[in-house]
């Protein structure tokens, strides 16, 4: 609106400090997170003291003379959106990769406003995967944020994207923070070989490109999903990888502005810097939605640090990789998987013994870790830890693998199957009516 | 004359203002960018530079904008139909905003202004009154929601007029003072109070002495809530923290919710919106969200009305407990208000205390804990705002400073407990680790003994020190291996199960077991109590796990059957006779069971089957 009524868009050549990051000069009429280009490279208001602005350029002031031009945008950063964004790859500022032609549509700022709690629907709607890890004792829902916490070794990409393939989505929005490029293309291939990418928007930022501009990386996504989810009533399913890769990021940049980090040298904002993102998640209304898959790279597994730990706060449950010595096949981890939006789903949208038979699975899953520890300090066995070591065995290979996909029903149906084989109704413990309707008898 | 003032400096939130006038600290201003008036908190002042928190977004604000100062603290209006709104941190209601995504600047009114009210006075004219007292009563949904002396009023008012019965709207004059200076004063239905100082318009606060009933066994049984009490819930991610304080929402002896979502999910909330107005309240036959507030301030809401979210609740609570009410009142969760005041205090630079949280964190936790409690009103009624907060540790890790605060200024402690969420045994809390310093309460233990039953505590304690002596045991098994063991060692491990399954555990998501009245809590504690303190015989230790599976599970069906139902007795039964299977009766303890206990059970079953 404001820079149209501009005459003309004043230079300013005069920067008088400079940091790894950040530039300062002396600016009137600035606005707080106004866009400015600075040197050609894009940059943000950060700080604004009387009339010192001080911006955060994102691909860093490596060779920014004092002299530099610097012009302000009048806004903050904008995506066009619109049907055009449709099949297509762009960078953190939302410009079209690869030398393809400008996109059309409306300028929106990202970042905007939060959804009226009140105007939100409960999520209801429950997302088949086919992978039982998942659907059976963590069922995702529309409208739901949820992350992979997997050590970088672990193949979450891959399971990412078949989870996007399979979940029945109007729109797949891929904001890619720190890919590699060899992802990248992986991600590109795999949405091309299912004949997918008319589903498809990317918002990429790879290992090539300058670390702080990730910062854009998820706004950007998350704008276009909103867009799709308000606009067009979609399903949409946002991909976020890999959020700690983000979180590094707004630790640099914190660094940089002096301010006091708290654990982890991550910044005291990181909670609400996080929840701002994943609680973009939500489920309107008049059936549009957007839905949050989303990667927390670990290390060694450590959820205690300040990443992971933070986003287990604020996102409705998480998804745990795990290598199955036993089976030698990577299976979702039962014990510290959680959907929290499940109850909405599950009996309800699924069969009504759903919960019951992914509680008992998963209490007979832990007493067979228990007998794992007898075995592994010596003790005997006794006949109920034998058996419970074969249901675990059984139950992995054919319910917590990553390359499970069954229909739900099978799903129960196999559960009971496996009970069946190596337990007596009393020993599984569920209620008396199920057993009667369903329990499979040798 | 209001103090006006210009913007000098913007960091994220934190804005700097020039003023040019008188200004004080908590004083409310706004900014005036464009069309947006956007509110904003005082929180220091320099010289003439007020630094101000702004309660929403600062993009795209510039330097030299104008502030206008609104010369009082952040106040909430009080007065009929605050009942089942939604509010924000700052009580806009949330409904009154158009658009589904939530406007800058955008602030509504908290009541409805055209509602009328049927008023019926309960004071008249000559009355000497004070800050607090009744002046009259209308129905707000089906509580009688009084109307009072302002709380501002100081000292001794005399009513010169009051209205008569009629139907009136809250902003109608409805009486008039005289203060002690022969100066007269309108008062309306509504009032207005700054949250952050609390309500004092009551006589005295005395020791919480009765029992505060919440349904879930772990809590009423073995670490009981006072009425008028505190209490804390700290747990990491996954444990149950929300489940639990919806199903305290849900099932607690309550007149009135409140529930401060603060820094949340707004998914949790949309789940209250959802399911409240639907939930009959078992105490009422009503709907639960009637007696419901909800002060919503989801995660992704500007961060500096969430310290504003938990004082708005707490002076709501404060309001409805001058009016003789029970209210409960529920703060998800208070750490995330605690990394509020961290931001803000890292931009300000002030010198960081431990984890970079202000030096301060605890005396204004323990400040706002002090503001629940139970009181006897000038009028010598009583009302109460028990309260519980959650406490979101960071890496679960108690060792932090807002747990640590909080312990301090909490009287129960509900610990969850990560290994029982994990092997799925909710709600989650650790009955070991947690404690309620009430129950050592001489006048607690009293009230409990008297009004359930008297042998309660007794078979508590028992209860308490079965569950350690069972975890003790089973480390040792777990270090000497099954039969490295004597037998007896399994049966204590599977008695301590025997009371985790039946008393501690209890399915939220079951509509039977979900709540359990204090009579069927103290029936289901005797009967698994007694079963502890018998003794049975088993030739291998594998017979004891297979025995006591049968018998949890035919307790837990016990739990989902009705209370006195034909299959609630029936698994009873079931479990009589199952015990008998095993136990050996000694001759010597015959007494204790088949005298005090035994005929009492069977006595009542007996009636039970006439009744058929």
């Amino acid at each position: 609106m404001e820079q149209d009524t501009r005459a003309f868009q004043r230079i300013y050549t005069k920067l008088f400090q400079l940091t790894k990051a950040t530039i300062s000069l002396r600016a009137t009429g600035v606005g707080n997170e106004e866009l400015a280009i600075v040197d050609g490279r894009p940059a943000q208001v950060v700080k604004i003291i009387d009339d010192i602005v001080t911006l955060q350029v994102f691909q860093g002031t490596e060779g920014i003379a004092t002299d530099a031009e610097v012009v302000f945008a009048g806004t903050a950063p904008v995506l066009k959106v619109g049907d055009d964004l449709t099949g297509r790859f762009f960078d953190a500022f939302g410009r079209p990769m690869e030398g393809s032609r400008e996109i059309m549509g409306k300028e929106t700022e990202i970042g905007a406003p939060s959804v009226n709690p009140v105007r939100r629907k409960q999520p209801s709607e429950f997302i088949p995967t086919g992978i039982a890890g998942i659907d059976l004792n963590n069922s995702l829902v529309t409208g739901q944020k949820i992350p992979f916490f997997a050590d970088p070794d672990q193949p979450f990409n891959q399971v990412m994207a078949m989870v996007a393939l399979r979940a029945k989505a109007d729109k797949i929005i891929l904001a890619g923070m720190g890919l590699t490029n060899d992802d990248y293309l992986f991600f590109k291939n795999v949405f091309d070989n299912a004949g997918a990418l008319d589903r498809i928007v990317g918002f990429i930022n790879t290992t090539e490109n300058p670390p702080v501009e990730r910062l854009l990386v998820p706004d950007m996504a998350l704008s276009a999903a909103e867009y799709f989810a308000v606009e067009k009533n979609e399903k949409v399913l946002v991909l976020l990888t890999d959020m700690t890769l983000y979180s590094d990021a707004l630790s640099i940049v914190s660094n940089r502005m002096d301010q006091i980090p708290s654990k982890d040298s991550m910044p005291g904002s990181l909670y609400s810097d996080l929840a701002k993102l994943y609680e973009k998640a939500v489920q309107f209304p008049d059936g549009g939605s957007i839905t949050i898959v989303a990667v927390t790279t670990l290390s060694g597994g450590d959820i205690t640090h300040a990443i992971p730990d933070n986003t287990g706060y604020i996102t409705e449950g998480q998804l745990f990789l795990r290598k199955d010595t036993d089976i030698g096949k990577v299976i979702v981890d039962p014990f510290r998987s959680l959907s929290r939006l499940k109850q909405l789903v599950i009996g309800k949208k699924t069969r009504e013994d759903h919960p019951q038979v992914m509680n008992a699975a998963v209490r007979l899953y832990a007493d067979a870790a228990n007998a794992k520890t007898k075995l592994e300090n010596g003790f005997d066995l006794t006949d109920y830890d034998e058996r419970t070591l074969e249901f675990a065995k059984a139950y992995s290979e054919k319910l917590l693998a990553i390359d499970v996909n069954i229909e739900m029903e099978e799903m129960l149906e196999t559960a009971y199957l496996l009970f069946a084989k190596y337990f007596s109704p009393e020993e599984v413990g569920m209620k008396q009516e199920y057993v009667v309707k369903y329990w499979k008898k040798n | 004359m209001n103090t006006k003032g210009k913007i000098t400096g913007i960091i994220a939130n934190l804005v700097i203002v020039e003023t040019e006038g008188r200004v004080a600290q908590n004083e409310i201003c706004y900014i005036k960018h464009g069309q947006e008036r956007l509110m904003s908190e005082v929180i220091k002042i320099l010289g003439k530079k007020a630094y101000i928190q702004v309660f929403e977004s600062t993009r795209g604000l510039k330097v030299g904008t104008e502030v206008e100062f609104a010369g009082h603290m952040l106040e909430v209006a009080l007065g009929p139909g605050i009942l089942s709104k939604n509010f924000d941190g700052l009580q806009n209601d949330l409904n009154k905003m158009e658009g589904i995504f939530l406007k800058r600047g955008e602030y509504t009114n908290p009541l409805d202004l055209e509602n009328e009210y049927e008023f019926k006075p309960l004071a008249k004219k000559g009355d000497t009154a004070q800050a607090g007292d009744w002046l009259g009563e209308v129905t707000e949904n089906w509580i009688p929601h009084k109307i009072m002396v302002p709380f501002k009023f100081n000292g001794q008012y005399k009513v010169k007029s009051i209205e008569k019965k009629g139907k009136f709207k809250i902003e109608d004059t409805i009486a008039v003072f005289t203060d002690a200076d022969g100066k007269d004063h309108k008062v309306s239905m509504i009032q207005k109070w700054p949250v952050k100082l609390p309500v004092k318009a009551y006589k005295n606060k005395p020791r919480p002495f009765k029992i505060f009933e919440t349904g879930i066994r772990v809590i009423d049984t073995l670490n009981p809530m006072a009425e008028g009490g505190t209490g804390f819930i700290p747990g990491p991610f996954g444990s149950g923290k929300t489940v639990l304080q919806h199903n305290l929402s849900k099932n607690a002896e309550a007149d009135l919710v409140v529930i401060a979502a603060c820094g949340e999910r707004a998914n949790e909330v949309v789940e209250i919106f959802t399911e409240f107005p639907e939930l009959d309240d078992p105490r009422s036959g009503r709907k639960l969200m009637e007696r419901t507030t909800i002060i919503a301030n989801t995660s992704n809401m500007p961060v500096a009305a969430r310290e504003a979210s938990v004082y708005t609740a707490m002076t709501i609570a404060e309001y409805y407990r001058a009016m003789g009410l029970r209210v409960i009142l529920l703060a998800d969760s208070t750490s995330r208000w605690a990394q509020a005041l961290r931001e803000m205090s890292n931009r300000m630079e002030e010198l960081p205390g431990p984890d970079g949280y202000p030096m301060d964190l605890p005396a204004i936790i323990s400040n706002f804990y002090s503001r629940a409690g139970f009181v006897y009103l000038n009028n010598g009624k009583t009302g109460s705002i028990t309260f519980i907060g959650t406490v979101s540790p960071a890496g679960g890790n108690l060792k932090e400073p807002v747990t640590e605060s909080t312990k301090k200024a909490a009287r129960c402690f509900y610990a969850l407990s990560q290994q029982r969420a994990d092997s799925k045994r909710y709600p989650a809390i650790d009955s070991i680790e947690s404690y309620s310093k009430y129950l050592e309460y001489p006048e607690i233990v009293e009230y409990l003994n008297e009004n359930i039953d008297s042998k309660w505590t007794d078979n508590v304690h028992f209860a308490k020190d079965t569950l350690l002596r069972g975890k003790e045991t089973f480390e040792q098994i777990n270090i000497l291996g099954d039969d490295g063991v004597p037998i007896d060692y399994h049966i204590i491990h599977w008695k301590a199960e025997l009371i985790d399954f039946v008393i501690l555990q209890q399915d939220a998501f079951d509509k039977t077991d979900a709540s359990s009245s204090f009579e069927r809590q103290s029936h289901m504690l005797k009967k698994v109590v007694d079963t502890c303190k018998m003794d049975f015989e088993f030739d291998e230790f594998e017979e004891v796990s297979a025995y006591f599976k049968k018998v949890i599970n035919l307790y837990k069906q016990m739990n989902y059957s009705e209370f006195k139902s034909d299959d609630f007795v029936k698994f009873e039964k079931a479990v009589e006779k199952t015990l008998k299977e095993r136990r050996v009766d000694k001759t010597e303890d015959k007494e204790t069971f088949d005298e005090e206990k035994k005929p009492e059970t069977k006595k009542s079953e007996e009636q039970k089957e006439e009744q058929k």
